[in-house]
């Protein structure tokens, strides 16, 4: 009884189990994807990502996934932020609601969303192209866009654009002046927090467009399908490359 | 006019938001084989999926996602608890480094964890089945479980424990009776979240279930839509979840609304 004693008294050792779980099962297999980019049967290499700059195809779906991304991005941003506005002025609308009714789709699997959305494509007779593509992920990623800035809004003090109003600024400038810049760390979360998905994902861009648009993410996992696990551990080698990058300027962003 | 503005604004979103989802829930109501065409109303869409005649591969995916989801949601809730109340206890340093760990998970994409969990299994020479799809699940949901702890544990007098085991509490009596209440809260949400998680899960599964013939509902739409024709009876299905979703949604937070209001209320008394 007494290694029980030591057990429950020790509370630290409780972390232990977890500790070796996630070295197990995240820290081992993220080591993994950069061991099977650089190494294959014939020792290391560096042939994978030689073959990603050098074939012209890869390059191109990945600077064409970038693109997506940031159209996506830019729409979201666009189409996000009078949302979170509104809903975080408090003489409009019922903020809670809207909320809850903003989060709900997000609770529906993403791939039915997905089909719901190549279904009202359908339903209204239009082509299912790139157009589509960025209305999917649009709608896919939305409240990502619309929860960061709604929070930094929400919390930003309501005496500060009263004193901006009160030394004569006009609307425009409230917001421009005040309101804008106070709300950017919320607006460069929800960037990072829509674009890091928009450049991982893999079947929505297939179902959207009856596979017609390739992108990045389709490529990984055609080439870990079809059992080229090293080019594709280096191709996640690279997306993993491309989020730590863009967290990192997210982060570093918010902190100014 | 301005307020009207803003609120026809919010409305034309959301109306755009949930267009998709309407014409879903309308066209569940009609036998037709393809979605956008209607055979006039009939229950019978409902009427399949509830005999289980919409075909034994739908019906074990839909076994497999609860079973996938239930069983590695209760280990998440155990694993993370715990290993919340020992972060809480560790120093500094290695509280900082836990907690970076358990942040990773979250960051990455499904993608990104699905291949490097895929990748372990190959490397170790695995077998890939539901038993891995597990295993991928509780990597993913346990860190979710921590951060939904963690805040119950950082509320929580500290001195409590101490006290019950002064008070001459076997440690396990401590933990059930003083520690366990605390943190019930915390670990039930961790607990809905991590069972989410998992049922929403699309490309960790994916990646994780072999070829052995499993599939989550998930991998079986996937499998479905790229066939082509989209198996009629999802349409209820996604009906009935996106309706229990709404009530559950709307009852949780009434209840957070009420225990709010009731906060302040005794606020409101204490003064």
């Amino acid at each position: 009884m007494n290694w029980l004693k030591n057990l429950l008294g020790n509370r630290r050792v409780w972390a232990y189990p977890y500790a070796v779980f996630m070295a197990i099962f995240v820290i081992l297999p993220l080591l993994l994807v950069v061991y099977f980019s650089f190494v294959d049967e014939g020792g290391f290499t560096i042939r994978y990502f030689q073959k990603f700059f050098l074939a012209t195809d890869s390059i191109n779906t990945f600077i064409y996934s970038i693109g997506i991304a940031m159209v996506t991005t830019l729409v979201c941003l666009l189409v996000g932020y009078p949302c979170a506005y509104f809903m975080a002025n408090k003489s409009f609308a019922t903020p809670k609601v809207m909320a809850m009714l903003f989060i709900l789709p997000m609770w529906i699997n993403v791939l039915l969303r997905t089909l719901a959305t190549v279904a009202l494509f359908d339903f209204m007779h239009l082509e299912l192209d790139e157009g589509a593509l960025v209305f999917g992920m649009v709608y896919n990623f939305l409240p990502f866009m619309i929860y960061p800035i709604y929070n930094t809004l929400q919390k930003m003090d309501p005496s500060l654009t009263e004193a901006a109003k009160d030394l004569g600024a006009n609307d425009f400038r409230v917001f421009k002046d005040v309101v804008l810049p106070l709300s950017m760390p919320g607006v460069y979360s929800g960037i990072v927090m829509v674009f890091m998905p928009t450049i991982s994902t893999f079947a929505v861009a297939e179902l959207l467009t009856m596979n017609n648009v390739k992108l990045f993410g389709t490529v990984i996992q055609e080439n870990i399908n079809a059992g080229l696990l090293n080019y594709g551990s280096a191709l996640s080698l690279i997306l993993l490359i491309i989020i730590g990058l863009t967290s990192f300027f997210g982060n570093d962003d918010t902190k100014n | 006019m301005k307020k009207f503005l803003a609120n026809a604004y919010l409305w034309l979103v959301i109306a755009i938001l949930y267009a998709p989802i309407l014409i879903i829930l309308i066209f569940s109501f009609t036998d037709a084989k393809v979605l956008g065409s209607w055979n006039g109303f009939s229950f019978d869409l409902y009427a399949n999926l509830f005999k289980g005649e919409a075909g034994p591969s739908l019906n074990s995916a839909i076994i497999n996602t609860l079973l996938i989801a239930v069983v590695s949601a209760t280990v998440s809730t155990m694993l993370g608890s715990i290993a919340a109340i020992g972060i809480y206890n560790m120093s500094r340093r290695e509280r900082r480094l836990l907690t970076f760990v358990n942040s990773i998970p979250m960051i990455n994409p499904d993608i990104i964890t699905g291949i490097s969990i895929f990748l372990l299994f190959v490397f170790m020479g695995v077998t890939r089945g539901i038993g891995t799809i597990i295993c991928a699940h509780i990597a993913f949901c346990t860190p979710y479980v921590v951060l939904s702890v963690m805040p119950r544990l950082i509320k929580m007098n500290p001195n409590l424990y101490e006290a019950a085991l002064d008070l001459g509490a076997t440690p396990f009596y401590a933990l059930r009776k003083v520690m366990f209440p605390e943190l019930r809260p915390g670990m039930l949400s961790g607990f809905i979240l991590a069972l989410t998680l998992s049922i929403d899960d699309f490309a960790v599964t994916l990646f994780t279930k072999g070829s052995g013939g499993i599939d989550t509902l998930s991998t079986y739409i996937y499998a479905d839509a790229r066939k082509g024709g989209l198996t009629p009876e999802l349409r209820p299905l996604f009906s009935i979840i996106f309706i229990v979703i709404l009530v559950l949604l709307v009852i949780f937070n009434m209840r957070t609304a009420k225990q709010a209001a009731a906060i302040e209320a005794k606020k409101g008394g204490d003064k």
